[in-house]
């Protein structure tokens, strides 16, 4: 059995190989499918429901992408990556986007040799309490005991962010989300810290949410977005557009309502122009003319997008607060596109 | 006065035992009160049941079997505890992973199929001639799994008929050495450049096919038992031949086996598996898609092999040293004599370390999940990816240690089946 399935591989490996030197665009075009790499499950992020079908904010990047590049939505592999093997997967080729709640930061970015195209969730780290502590703020938080997940982010934030005020507390290292829920709902520590996403989606959980407040202070920047390899320029700007398109069309007001209509053309040329009825975008990426319009239609604007994963209609309920457009007061803002 | 007698005549009825003496009574004081110290082991024994249970039991037993979320539960007023409608709405999920739903019998049919092939290896009253279907069945379940057209499989199984072939009809003939080479050459060249053509070939005159599921689509207890139960069957021989290896005169094969042995044993498992998910596709050409399961498989059956191969030597060390000096005597050759007197022996002292590996390495194929295979533990993750049943912990976990109790239960039950059957000593 294993024999076959070996030789089979090889034969495989022979005829890919041969179009190993072409880009990461072309590849994919050659595959019609698009690889990528996604969370083993996080609520609201990606994650498989009963049917096996992925879905999330994180999913639906890679959505729009495989539409914009392959007129198909459907058309991707997710490849589920811990976080432990996610950099090397991508940097191997295994995967040929990373949308997998990975915050950007300076040495992923230049030590790691990754391309950051984009951010689809600025998050930072909250702290939650259960009511009965009757704590408003994380400055009243000295001498505390703190749940925190080891070998992230957040156990340096938290010990900056104490030493700075010149408070002390006791941490309670845990190794997985799931373990930490369960821990803080235990008692086993007042505290519990990690990013605000995941607070909000864990107490969402909770047979009693009520009883369990988060603390106004955001005490780290994590602004997550979608990654691809250095070096395929061509890719990354791919990635990026499409990405950007997700969030232009918001500021647009275009919709998966009126997508149709405005295909066919409008008096705003700047609308005209992202759907590939005026000038010559989508050529100049390697893509359709009517890739943004594609992109679209996976899964609907950045807007969209969020409320039907990590909305307030959603049970993680998520106000888009820093994800709001840069109109709203917001930071989410697409150069334009001309 | 003549009829007095000293001596009875009719004997007494039989009564009864003391109360005390037997049946339950009897059992619980020998067994369970038969001195102070045991009373006071068996009252604290009873009362750390009773605490268990009374805790478990009414956590565990509730009508929560159709909900449909977390908050189902919580909201619903007879539902205190457990929250067993993840497993009903992911049962399949935990048994198939994403393996298409209308696709699942082949799965199915893949394990009957298994229970089915093993038989006459393991039971020698089941006839000789169905030892063809237990070869043909890794063919079988590869197709069945993995779909596409039959004759790629077919072909590949071919290679090895023609092998045999050659070699029962060469070595007569020509002698060993040629007949074997022959057979190995003629077989790599089968495989490597004729498979591929011919298979087609015969498709297309004869097609039968089945839909193509991927390995990524390959989850729950069906990959771990395909895990499983390819890295026993694989590391089986590769085990023998490792440990035989080791007892070589030869210096060069000593020293492989040896080295080959210490280097896998000296790494942990994730560690390799860590090997065969990021650090294998950096020596492979980019964009080369080298199957994630099977460089699983082949690292676990590697890993797997080097301690069954320990254990296995334990086994050879165990027999006296005349009975290779019998086997000698009686003119054997080297191989005859393993195949004939050493080996019978020698496996069926080291049934209960080979079997405890066997069980040990179905378990470790949990830790997949953390290279992002979706095992069922992997698939704990994904499910409380869903918010409808995010933070449900125990109930899931539960269900698998129990599916998992049920496989290695029966492994070792049929283990101890095996040694009785095996006993030669009175």
């Amino acid at each position: 059995m294993k024999k076959s399935l070996f030789i089979s591989t090889l034969a495989a490996a022979g005829m890919v190989a041969g179009f190993a030197s072409a880009g990461t665009l072309q590849d994919i075009q050659a595959a019609g499918v698009l690889k990528c790499g996604v969370g083993t499950g996080t609520a609201g992020f990606a994650a498989p429901d009963a049917s096996g079908y992925w879905e999330g904010i994180d999913v639906a990047v890679c959505r729009a992408v495989a539409a914009a590049v392959l007129n198909d939505k459907d058309a991707v592999e997710f490849v589920p990556l811990t976080s432990k093997v996610r950099f090397s997967s991508l940097n191997s080729g295994e995967v040929d986007m990373l949308s997998r709640t990975t915050t950007w930061t300076f040495s992923r970015d230049v030590d790691l040799a990754l391309t950051f195209v984009g951010i689809n969730y600025y998050d930072g780290q909250g702290f939650m309490v259960p009511k009965d502590l009757g704590v408003s703020s994380a400055l009243e938080l000295d001498g505390a005991t703190v749940c925190i997940q080891t070998g992230t982010t957040t156990e340096l934030n938290i010990a900056d962010y104490f030493r700075v005020n010149g408070m002390t507390y006791e941490p309670v290292p845990i190794d997985t989300a799931a373990e930490a829920q369960a821990q803080y709902l235990a008692g086993a520590c007042d505290v519990y810290t990690t990013d605000s996403s995941a607070l909000a989606s864990s107490r969402s959980t909770f047979e009693n949410p009520d009883a369990h407040v988060m603390l106004p202070e955001i005490i780290s920047k994590e602004p997550l977005g979608p990654l691809v390899r250095h070096g395929d320029d061509q890719w990354a700007d791919v990635v990026r557009w499409t990405m950007n398109a997700l969030i232009a069309a918001e500021e647009l007001g275009i919709t998966s309502a009126n997508l149709e209509s405005l295909a066919a053309g409008s008096n705003n040329p700047e609308i005209n122009r992202f759907m590939g009825t005026e000038g010559t975008l989508g050529e100049m990426l390697g893509l359709e003319a009517t890739w943004a319009a594609q992109a679209i239609s996976a899964g609907g604007n950045y807007g969209e997008i969020f409320e039907a994963t990590i909305g307030e209609s959603t049970p993680i309920g998520l106000a888009r607060g820093l994800n709001a457009q840069w109109t709203q007061g917001g930071l989410m803002y697409s150069p334009p596109f001309r | 006065m003549a009829d007095l007698s000293f001596v009875r005549t009719d004997m007494l009825p039989d009564q009864p035992a003391p109360l005390g003496e037997t049946g339950v009574l009897r059992w619980l004081r020998t067994n369970l009160f038969s001195s102070i110290p045991n009373t006071i082991i068996t009252i604290a024994a009873i009362y750390a049941v009773y605490f268990t249970l009374s805790h478990f039991l009414p956590w565990a037993i509730q009508p929560s079997w159709t909900k449909t979320s977390m908050r189902d539960c919580f909201d619903s007023v007879e539902v205190t505890g457990a929250c067993w409608g993840v497993v009903t709405e992911r049962f399949n999920q935990l048994m198939f992973g994403f393996y298409p739903p209308d696709q699942q019998w082949r799965i199915m049919l893949t394990v009957v199929l298994m229970l089915a092939a093993i038989a006459p290896v393991l039971f020698d009253k089941i006839p000789r001639k169905a030892l063809v279907f237990s070869a043909i069945y890794p063919f079988l379940a590869f197709w069945l799994i993995w779909g596409d057209s039959v004759w790629a499989p077919a072909m590949v199984m071919a290679g090895f008929v023609i092998a045999y072939y050659i070699i029962k009809f060469l070595n007569p003939v020509a002698g060993a050495i040629v007949g074997i080479t022959t057979a190995v050459l003629v077989a790599v060249i089968w495989w490597l450049y004729a498979v591929v053509p011919v298979s087609i070939f015969i498709n297309n005159i004869i097609p039968i096919e089945l839909d193509i599921v991927k390995s990524r689509e390959i989850g729950g207890f069906a990959l771990s038992i395909i895990i499983g139960v390819s890295g026993i069957a694989l590391s089986f021989p590769l085990g023998v031949i490792l440990a035989l290896g080791r007892q070589s005169d030869m210096f060069i094969v000593k020293v492989l086996c040896v080295g080959f042995i210490e280097f896998i044993r000296g790494v942990p498992l994730i560690a390799l598996l860590f090997v065969a998910s990021t650090l294998l596709s950096f020596f492979l050409p980019k964009g080369t898609s080298f199957d994630l399961l099977l460089r699983v498989v082949i690292l676990v059956t590697l890993f797997a092999a080097a301690y069954l191969a320990e254990v296995i030597r334990g086994g050879l060390a165990a027999l006296p040293t005349g009975q290779y000096e019998a086997a000698d005597a009686l003119g054997l050759d080297y191989w005859k004599s393993m195949q004939l007197i050493i080996m019978p022996q020698a496996l069926k002292i080291s049934i209960p370390g080979i079997v405890s590996n066997f069980i040990g390495l179905f378990k470790d194929t949990t830790l997949v999940s953390i290279i992002g295979l979706l095992d069922p533990v992997g698939l704990t993750l994904a499910i409380r990816g869903d918010v409808d049943w995010a933070g449900i912990l125990w109930e899931l976990y539960l269900f698998i240690a129990l599916m998992f109790w049920i496989f290695t239960f029966s492994m070792s039950r049929y283990s101890m089946y095996l040694e009785r059957k095996l006993k030669t000593s009175h």
